[in-house]
Formats: C-alpha cells, structure tokens, sequence
C-alpha cells in the first residue's frame, strides 16, 4: 500500500469553468487517478501548491493567469521540483492537439512521459467534448431566439397589415428567399425597424 | 470578409491599448486596402500568444519588446523563431504605488512630480527605513517576466541604489488584474501600461509616481513578433501587412482620430473600456494621485519619432537587462542570437515605396539624444528622440561587453 501511494500521480486541475473542471476530474477518477485535485481561484496558489506537490498541472488556456503561473513554477519557492510545459517537446501532435483543445499542462521533471501522456489525452478529450456540448448548447438557444423573434416579426405583420398568422409567415419567407436571407435575419430587421418607426407595435 | 483578398494573416493581441496599431489596421480599412484579410484573435496570456505562434495558428501578433529574443533563446518552453520588423509604439507605462507607500515616500521628500531619480531617493529612504524595523519588502507586479516592464522597474529602482533582486520582491500580475490587487493590499505597486495606472488613481487607490517615458525617453515596448518560418515564405504578405500598420499607426497619431481611436478600441472585441479611460495614454494629461494633474511629454507614441522603426539597439538593450537580472548567460552565440531578432531591413524594403522618412541605420546610441533632433534619413525629414535614460548613462550597442561589466561591477550583482 504504501508503494501504490508513492507512485500515483499527483494530479492538479486550475480551471475557472466548474462545469469542465469536474468532467475532468471525473474522467482522471474513472481513469484510476486518485489523487486529483481542483482549483477555480488561484487566489494564495503558491501555498496549495506547496501542499499538494503535484506531479501534473493541467490549466485551461482561457486562464488570464497563466503567465503568473507560468512564471511561479519556475522560480516560485513553493515549488521544490522544477516544472515544464508538457513532457516531451517532440511529441508536436501532442503539444498541437492540446492548444487546439484550449489545454496546457506542466509536468515536474524527470517524469516519464508514458506516465503522462494519458492524463494529458484524457484532459483533450474531456476539454473537445465540453466545447462540443458548448457549441450544441450555443446551437439551441440561438433556434430558441430566432423562433422568438419570427413571432414577434409574425406579430408586428398581422397588426399592422391585418394579415393572418400564416399569410405573414408566408410574406417573412417569401422576403427571405427573395433576398437570399434567413427567416430570423428578416425578422430581425422587421423588429428593428418597427422599434425604431413607431410606439412598440409588437406589444 | 473579402474572399478576394492576396493575403491571408491571422494575428493575435492582448487587450491592451498599444494593440491599437494592429486593431485599427484590421478595423480602420488599412489592411484590405493593401490586399490582406487580416483576422484578428484577442487572447488571455502572452504564454497563449506564444504557444499560438508556436504551433502555427498566428503569422504574428502584439508582444513584449522582449518576447520574441526570450523566444530565440529558448528562455521560453514552446516557442518558435520569432522576429521582429515593427514596433508598435514608443513609452506608455507607468510606475503607480499604493497610498500607504505614498504617504511613506513623501515622509522621505517625494514630489508628485513624476522625477524618477527623486521618487526612487525616497523609496529607498523609505524601503530601508521598513528593513531596519524588521517589515516586510515591499512586493512590486510585473506583467511579465521578459517585458519592458520587468526591465525599465529594475533599471530605475537599480539606478536608485535598490536591489531589486534582495530588497523587494517582484511578482507577476496580469494587468486588469493590477488596480484590484494593489487595492486589496496584495501587492504594493507596480509597472504596467495604461489605463491600468489611471485605475488605481481613478478608485483612489493608488498614486503615479513616475513613467516609462521618463525612466528612458522614447523607449521601446510593444512589437510585432511574426513566424521567422512564415515571414520568409510569404515576403509579399509580410511587406503589405508592415505597409498597413504604417499607414494605421499614422492614423492612431492624429489627434484628430483619437475620438475615433477610443470608440474602436472600446469595442468588447478590444479594450472593452470606455473612450474616457483612455484619453489620459492618447493626451499624456495625467491625474497622479491626491488631486495632482501634469502633462507628460512623449508619453506614448503609436508613430512619431521613427516609433515603428524596430532599432537593434532597443533589441540589444533588452538583451544586456535579460544578462543583467540573470535570465541567461552573455556569450557570442546569445548576442548574436539578439542582434538577428528584430529586423529594421525587413521595415526598410516593405517601406521604401512609400518615399516616407527611413532612419538610414539600424542602431543608434541609446541615450545620446538630449533633445528632439532632425536627422539624416531617406525620404522626408526624420525627427528622433530624446532617448535619454533618467541615470543619465548612454547605451553603446556596439559596446555591450563593456555596458554588461559595468552593470555587473555594480553593488547589486557583486
């Protein structure tokens, strides 16, 4: 027991975004990783880095703090070991995969990099994955919003010119297509401009 | 935007006003009229800044004087070759310190004068006046560790007798962060650009006690870094981009366009800072603290007094402070290493049919300048400096063994 203790990883996870620090935390668990640590603030860093001594440090590269990290590892007291960036710099496809997932991580020296590469796919594919749902989600509340405003833009159309529901729908579209332009963009612009033109008609 | 554009650049900048070249070149029309769709990516770190560059996302982008050498001589992890063939402004810093520390130096005859030699008497009156009752040093913020801000407050507080390496501490700070820390007592003062110096006298919080362009006239800070690998497959690109940023940083200059300027970089895509915090680094009118106002002179200039021009002189300054605060050995390989970085003939040829005012050489002596001064040069009439240091010490590039012994002999680095 002792030896298994020895050799596990420390691993720390500095990521402001809770909702991808614990997708990352979770999957370094399942991974066997039991010593995992998460940090949001890097608020009195140095200390909880003197504390855990980690092995690994993975940072998201949207951190406005990581050149004051950066800069503590390698001269800061609290570290006792020296950190780098990643493990082996010729590993390029590696190193490119992480900064296009928006990932970095330092390793303390002398760990071999057999040992790290699979936290650091780990944290790329946990980071891809939460871009993903991201964008999915960023996906849907746009839908939501350009429903909205066809109904508002439906809405202004049958006051204004007495039209039915449908028979605006079908003038908003015909508009679109005639201009080469997407339903909600034409809404949009009804919207607008009845905003600008009169006493919020679409009220 | 246009699809028909010659070049395809992609850059990268901080939010930071002295981007304002390479924003008002995408922004303003600059780049399209010389055929280049210039996309433009803020970023959170200059670490980011370098690992983009590195693997080849960005051609160039907005960073530190001395990035790019850190870069070249490996001080870096992830960087690439990286050089330099334009300046994007001269000056723009400041020093700025809390009230507590304030109130302290004026006790030891500070003025709110912004005089360096006299605010740094006082500091050090002041920091060994805390020493000898047993206090804490006092903890400075930097941007950076290779930034002209980390050089030019070591430079000063050295010139002033302060070790900077023993009697006080430097940390670093990202820069919207710096205003909030000294406010909360996490650190004492710092060295950063503007507006992040006016935060803390806007909130009360701090003072201004002196500035970059008084530390060392006319001295230089942001540059544009570019891939050596893409510089030299895409000359064309190159040379219509450092084109683009000549006719913007002309454009940033006029005081005419400073309303303009200032509604641009205010865009949440910038600065994201109202135009009124940045009036004070586009009029040099500053508030120090405690009610005082002065007009500084030079204080930031996006074009004039040859301010694009990226001098090897101001590379191989940054390289005798990199030597100087122990950042790496001075040897041949490592000079020559700094004297290749940034590249003036690069600005030269992209600028010669344009027939503007050229400096005909690619270092000059630092400090040598008292005053304004016409120059020989290609083109127009040329106006350079002053660029002299607040010691008074004059900066011979080809002198360097002899400037770094001098520096070393000192009582700091004995």
């Amino acid at each position: 027991m002792p030896g298994m203790v020895r050799s596990a990883l420390a691993v720390l996870v500095i990521d402001e975004n809770r909702i991808r620090a614990s997708i990352i935390e979770a999957g370094l668990r399942e991974a066997g990783h039991e010593r995992v640590t998460v940090i949001h603030d890097v608020t009195g860093i140095a200390r909880r880095i003197a504390e855990i001594e980690p092995d690994v440090i993975v940072i998201d590269l949207e951190n406005p703090n990581r050149d004051m990290l950066e800069n503590m590892f390698q001269l800061s007291r609290a570290v006792k070991r020296p950190i780098a960036m990643f493990v082996d710099r010729s590993d390029q496809a590696s190193i490119e995969a992480s900064v296009d997932a928006g990932v970095s991580a330092y390793v303390v020296d002398g760990l071999r990099q057999e040992r790290v590469k699979p936290i650091l796919d780990m944290a790329v594919s946990r980071f891809n994955a939460f871009s993903r749902m991201a964008r999915e989600l960023e996906e849907v509340r746009g839908e939501l919003e350009s429903r909205k405003v066809i109904d508002r833009a439906k809405g202004i159309l049958m006051k204004s010119r007495g039209l039915s529901e449908e028979a605006a729908y079908t003038l908003l579209r015909k508009t679109a297509m005639n201009q080469n332009r997407k339903i909600s963009d034409i809404a949009q612009s009804l919207v607008t401009a009845a905003g600008l033109l009169g006493p919020s008609e679409d009220e | 935007m246009s699809m028909g554009a010659e070049h395809q650049i992609t850059a990268g900048f901080m939010p930071l006003f002295d981007s304002a070249v390479l924003v008002t070149a995408g922004e303003m029309g600059f780049a399209a009229r010389e055929g280049i769709d210039l996309t433009l990516h803020r970023e959170t770190s200059w670490a980011n800044i370098r690992d983009r560059i590195a693997i080849g996302h960005f051609h160039l982008a907005h960073m530190l004087g001395p990035m790019p050498l850190a870069c070249n001589l490996g001080l870096t992890p992830l960087a690439s070759e990286t050089i330099v063939p334009f300046s994007l402004g001269l000056g723009g810093n400041c020093v700025t310190i809390s009230n507590a520390v304030w109130a302290g130096m004026a006790a030891h005859g500070a003025a709110p004068d912004l005089d360096p030699a006299r605010a740094g008497a006082a500091l050090g009156a002041l920091i060994r006046e805390r020493a000898g009752a047993g206090g804490d040093p006092l903890r400075f913020a930097v941007v950076h560790p290779h930034s002209g801000h980390n050089y030019e407050l070591r430079y000063w507080l050295a010139g002033c007798g302060i070790d900077p390496e023993r009697e006080i501490e430097i940390v670093i700070v990202p820069p919207p962060f710096m205003a909030d820390a000294l406010a909360t007592g996490r650190i004492d003062g710092y060295c950063v650009g503007e507006p992040w110096n006016s935060a803390s006298v806007a909130a009360g919080t701090g003072h201004i006690v002196t500035v970059k362009a008084l530390l060392w006239r006319n001295s230089p800070e942001k540059v544009i870094g570019a891939r050596k690998a893409w510089a030299e497959q895409s000359p064309e690109a190159l040379a219509a981009l450092l084109r683009a940023l000549h006719h913007s940083a002309r454009w940033c200059q006029d005081p005419g366009n400073h309303a303009e300027l200032a509604g641009v970089m205010a865009q949440a895509g910038f600065l994201g800072l109202p135009p009124a915090v940045q009036m004070p680094i586009l009029t040099g009118h500053l508030q120090l603290g405690g009610g005082t106002e002065l007009d500084v002179d030079d204080f930031f200039l996006p074009f004039d007094k040859a301010a694009n021009f990226p001098w090897k002189s101001h590379a191989l300054w940054f390289y005798t402070q990199m030597v100087r605060w122990g950042h790496m050995a001075h040897t041949p390989q490592n000079l020559a290493i700094a004297r290749d970085c940034y590249r003036p003939d690069l600005y030269r040829s992209a600028l010669k049919p344009l027939g503007v005012a050229l400096p005909g050489a690619n270092a000059k002596v630092e400090g040598a300048l008292k005053i304004a001064t016409a120059v020989g040069a290609t083109g127009a009439g040329l106006v350079l400096g002053p660029d002299g240091f607040f010691d008074g010490q004059i900066f011979d590039p080809d002198e360097i063994d002899a400037y770094v012994a001098s520096q070393k002999s000192g009582l700091l680095r004995a």
